[in-house]
């Protein structure tokens, strides 16, 4: 997305130039796979575009219920794409529950199509509908498209001899369908994949392709009258190269790997089960061949614990979790930490606290990351702020691990993890190596395994090492032999070292994302929240606001410029998806009146709700009421929501190799 | 694994420069001497050996052993053992816990060390009590243990680390006491055993529980008390004049009296280290009415799980070029070309 875009522009002009279109439906209707492959067929044709799929705690929540209602979201244009979109244009409703989750998000006179063949009394009834509202004049202030789509589905795979039950598996093809040939989008590369999942099965394959083009054909011939109508979405002027799409934990899982490789080290990551983090397990498992060894254990701090010893005998150790299983692991961190062994900590946040919103996306592990653990126990924290971004940030964590001896979080978050962009694929060769260096030999007379180098780093030495032989523990230990030392002089000693080396890491300085170096306002982010914040930022500047867009990747310990970057403005407005984390850590860090912009809905924010906050800071600007969408808080399904069908949105670009988590692997999973 | 190389060490050369800090009289002492006078027994090399410990009074045991060492936290030392083990399979691993750092809070651990069997001897020293934090009373505490968390007496029942071992998926199980003569053989036998080793070694903490092995472990009476089992022999005692055997009706074992050494008609029977059933008997078997069962009690290896692992990744990568830009560039990919843009 951002980085795909060389001509961004905004998007006032009378032909839309973006678009965002929802499906919703059960939990069952497959809307996760549309979605999915929808968006490699937007991807294909050159738009850019962002993702936003959103799904149920449960993974078979009961059919047809309010809270099992499934949706993905794509915002797709001719220009560059920051967000999944605020308000969609298109809601495609598979059934009533979907239609009533979904529609106070819709913008007024949207489009909304439904499958009438769902509309039935018990389908309106568990949706607490007392009259079906594609008969009464409910919906007037959209456009309305409603038709069989359960039968027109039956229809088409009838030659394929599937009893009715399976034959509807197939209705989530023919809608898929039918909003290719809106978009104008080749059906090619779905045959594709629907040939190659089915290998098999080649009657599912032809039953869905029949479903497929049933579907497309329909808008091709059916005589329409009125909102349906083919539309037009020139490619995005793109920077030339190879792309592909990618999810945040694809990126971690790939930057990991890239980052052992540049460290020249084997990895071993330890794992344990927790929604939205096992993607990332799951897809390091199949990448043994790159030196990987995954081990599920059987806690969270097992995985951790394993992580340590396995950077202990020499290999780059990695964990995973969110932020329950984070908790577990931080007495592990703090023997991380004072053992100073390099260590990878992921850290998908989801909504808290305690089990808190699994499946849904917040920012509330900022303290727990930079302050959470018993005793001065620093560690560096560094955020991706989207899907593709999460790839470099992930070499950066093992940059750091290893040069400096240190376990490092990473920061990424359910949206981050689970929503999907285009992506320009990098060549590893432009990352600079960073080689692990083993202490093979004493460096004077003595042994002194905790003597520093310029960077502040002790030498990492290899259990089986001759002559090299050392103890290590977590009891405060000498300055230099490492040998248990509790005298007052050398724990206060070690404590300045173990804070000064964290403190001296080297990061980048600073950068504007969007904007000038000073002004009336910086609105400053991390993580997720960049390409809502981008967007806000970019609106309010054409409108003449004198704001700026600054994006901390650095979160622990920051750019050495950045206090002297905010102080350059008037105001500093901090938006997160917490109470108010980050805003906290910087009017401690740099004493600056960093304002907050809070909010733990498990949604990401909008960029009207941006666009409107960055408005009050400015008087007497001509059009500078807020932002052109209404702020509406029920903008996305906001009930408790799983996977769908199980399916993770990342599935189809594995082809035939998809198993994602807590899918059903039997082969007609596709269609359901 | 390879053959590892035999090293020619000394008792000495095991011995670190750090001052020993367990209380004087420890049974600690006890089993630091026994291990260090195995090790080189074992043509150990001390370059490649690592002790894994806890949080407690045994997980003070790395730092006076001159090999590679790692004091972890409390309860977790098997799992960053695994992962130790797993990243290099060649290192030779010594985990040292105690009876609540391996059984209270890392009983969790301890089990599936066990169950997935990674090789490494685990000594479990058993004291029946927290000593490092003065004293509470501890899983293996027998019940009526006073103590300053137990004014009036404990009153849970005792787990008990064999049988824990065993259910837990254990393929080794030695049992021995700190000052025991016998105690090195057993540490051979684990050692020599591929898989996870457990072994329960009986300490005597002289500050919070003294002497509580002393029913059995006293050498006044010892002869009587203890079965010192050895493979293929028979299961006799108290200077041959008594034996294990089997209960036909009850299918347990029972006490017999052995006259003359003919243990045969007396129906004692010959250990056999592969017998999972007689070794849960013999671990059971309630000490007063039998003797205590020591020595190794049960050896039948079997895979490890580090070969398999090993195994899995090779086979997984057989044949796969491990080439990253490749890699990155998997899936359905698409090129940016000007303005044209063709899927590939």
């Amino acid at each position: 997305m951002a980085t795909a875009a060389t001509t961004p522009q905004d998007s006032a002009s009378s032909t839309p130039d973006a678009i965002v279109v929802r499906f919703a439906g059960d939990s069952g209707d497959g809307m996760q796979l549309t979605g999915g492959q929808f968006t490699l067929s937007t991807a294909l044709a050159g738009n850019d575009l962002a993702t936003f799929p959103d799904f149920p705690a449960e993974i078979r929540a009961p059919q047809g219920t309010l809270f099992g209602v499934s949706a993905f979201q794509i915002n797709f244009g001719s220009r560059q794409i920051n967000t999944a979109g605020d308000a969609p244009d298109v809601l495609v409703a598979m059934n009533p529950a979907a239609l009533k989750v979904n529609l106070a998000a819709l913008k007024p006179g949207g489009l909304i199509i439904a499958d009438t063949g769902a509309f039935t009394k018990r389908n309106l009834d568990k949706a607490h509908y007392e009259a079906n509202p594609l008969e009464d004049d409910s919906l007037a202030k959209y456009d309305v498209l409603a038709f069989d789509i359960s039968e027109k589905t039956i229809e088409a795979v009838k030659p394929f001899g599937l009893g009715n039950k399976d034959a509807l598996r197939s209705k989530n093809m023919w809608t898929l369908g039918l909003a290719l040939w809106m978009f104008g989008r080749s059906r090619q590369p779905i045959h594709d994949w629907l040939k190659a999942k089915f290998k098999s099965k080649p009657d599912i394959a032809d039953a869905n392709i029949a479903a497929l083009d049933a579907g497309h054909a329909f808008g091709e011939t059916a005589e329409l009258s009125g909102p349906m109508r083919q539309m037009e979405m020139p490619p995005v002027q793109s920077e030339p190269g190879l792309y592909r799409t990618i999810t945040g934990a694809e990126a971690v899982s790939l930057g990991l790997v890239a980052g052992a490789q540049l460290a020249e080290l084997p990895m071993f990551f330890g794992g344990y089960p927790i929604t939205p983090a096992s993607a990332i397990l799951h897809h390091l498992a199949r990448l043994k061949e790159y030196g990987v060894t995954t081990f599920q254990a059987e806690d969270e701090i097992a995985a951790i614990c394993a992580a340590i010893g396995a950077s202990y005998a020499g290999q780059l150790g990695v964990t995973s979790s969110s932020g329950p299983g984070i908790a577990l692991k931080t007495e592990a961190i703090g023997l991380g930490i004072m053992t100073e062994l390099p260590l990878v900590i992921v850290n998908s946040q989801r909504g808290g606290p305690s089990t808190g919103l699994p499946t849904k996306t917040e920012q509330s592990d900022l303290y727990q990351a930079v302050y959470g653990r018993n005793g001065d126990a620093p560690m560096p924290v560094i955020a991706a702020r989207s899907p593709s971004d999460a790839f470099e940030v992930a070499i950066e964590a093992c940059r750091i691990a290893t040069e400096y001896m240190t376990p490092v979080m990473l920061l990424t978050d359910g949206y981050i993890a689970n929503a999907a962009e285009p992506w320009k694929v990098p060549n590893p060769a432009d990352f600079e190596p960073f080689p692990a260096q083993f202490l093979t030999e004493p460096r004077g007379e003595q042994l002194l395994p905790y003597k520093r180098n310029e960077k502040g780093a002790r030498p990492w030495i290899k259990p089986g090492t001759p002559g090299m032989m050392h103890r290590i523990g977590g009891i405060e230990k000498h300055e230099e032999t490492g040998n248990i030392d509790y005298s007052p002089d050398n724990h206060q000693r070690m404590t300045d070292l173990r804070k000064a080396k964290i403190e001296n890491i080297a990061v980048p300085d600073q950068e504007v994302a969007l904007g000038d170096t000073s002004g009336t306002l910086a609105v400053v982010g991390w993580g997720s929240t960049y390409g809502p914040i981008h967007q806000a930022v970019r609106r309010s500047i054409a409108k003449g606001c004198s704001v700026s867009h600054i994006h901390v990747r650095h979160i622990w310990p920051m750019p050495k410029n950045l206090g002297e970057l905010l102080k350059g403005f008037d105001h500093v407005l901090v938006p997160e998806m917490n109470t108010g984390q980050f805003k906290t850590v910087l009017r401690d860090q740099f004493l600056v009146d960093a304002q907050p912009l809070t909010k733990t809905s498990g949604q990401p924010f909008q960029i009207a709700e941006l666009e409107a906050e960055i408005a009050k800071y400015f008087d007497g600007i001509e059009g500078n009421e807020g932002g052109e969408v209404a702020v509406n808080d029920q903008q996305l399904p906001n009930l408790e929501a799983g996977h769908d069908d199980g399916s993770y949105p990342d599935a189809p670009y594995h082809g035939d190799d998809a198993t994602p988590s807590g899918k059903a692997t039997d082969s007609e999973a596709v269609n359901q | 694994m390879n053959a590892p190389v035999k090293i020619e060490t000394t008792l000495k050369d095991w011995e670190t420069d750090q001052e020993v800090r367990w209380c004087p009289g420890c049974g600690d002492y006890a089993i630091l001497k026994a291990v260090q006078r195995t090790l080189p027994q074992l043509g150990a090399d001390p370059a490649n050996t690592v002790f894994i410990s806890g949080i407690g009074c045994s997980s003070r045991f790395p730092y006076y052993i001159e090999s590679y060492g790692f004091h972890t936290i409390h309860g977790r030392a098997p799992a960053f053992a695994t992962g130790a083990k797993l990243a290099n399979p060649e290192l030779d691993i010594w985990l040292v816990t105690g009876d609540g750092d391996g059984l209270s809070i890392g009983g969790n651990h301890l089990m599936h060390v066990l169950r997935r069997n990674v090789n490494m001897q685990i000594m479990l020293f058993n004291n029946e009590i927290y000593g490092l934090t003065k004293g509470q009373a501890s899983p293996t505490s027998r019940e009526g243990t006073k103590s300053p968390s137990t004014p009036i007496g404990s009153y849970d029942h005792p787990a008990r680390p064999a049988a824990f071992a065993l259910g837990s998926g254990a393929r080794f199980i030695g049992r021995g006491f700190d000052v025991s003569k016998h105690l090195p053989d057993v540490l051979k036998a684990a050692h020599a055993h591929k898989g996870a080793a457990f072994i329960e070694i009986f300490q005597n903490c002289i500050v919070y529980n003294k002497d509580v092995f002393d029913d059995f472990a006293a050498p006044k009476g010892a002869e009587d008390r203890q079965l010192w089992l050895e493979n293929g022999k028979p299961m006799l005692f108290a200077k041959d004049t008594k034996g294990l055997a089997l209960n036909r009706e009850t299918l347990g074992l029972e006490v017999v009296d052995v006259t003359g050494g003919d243990w045969e008609s007396a129906g004692v029977i010959v250990h056999d280290v592969t017998n999972r059933s007689v070794a849960h008997m013999l671990i059971e078997m309630p000490f007063g009415p039998f003797p205590m069962a020591l020595g190794v009690l049960y050896d039948d290896p079997r895979p490890t799980f580090e070969d398999a692992v090993t195994e899995e990744r090779e086979r997984a990568s057989a044949g796969k070029e491990a080439n990253l830009a490749k890699l990155l560039g998997t899936g359905q990919t698409w090129t940016v070309s000007g303005t044209a843009q063709d899927p590939v």
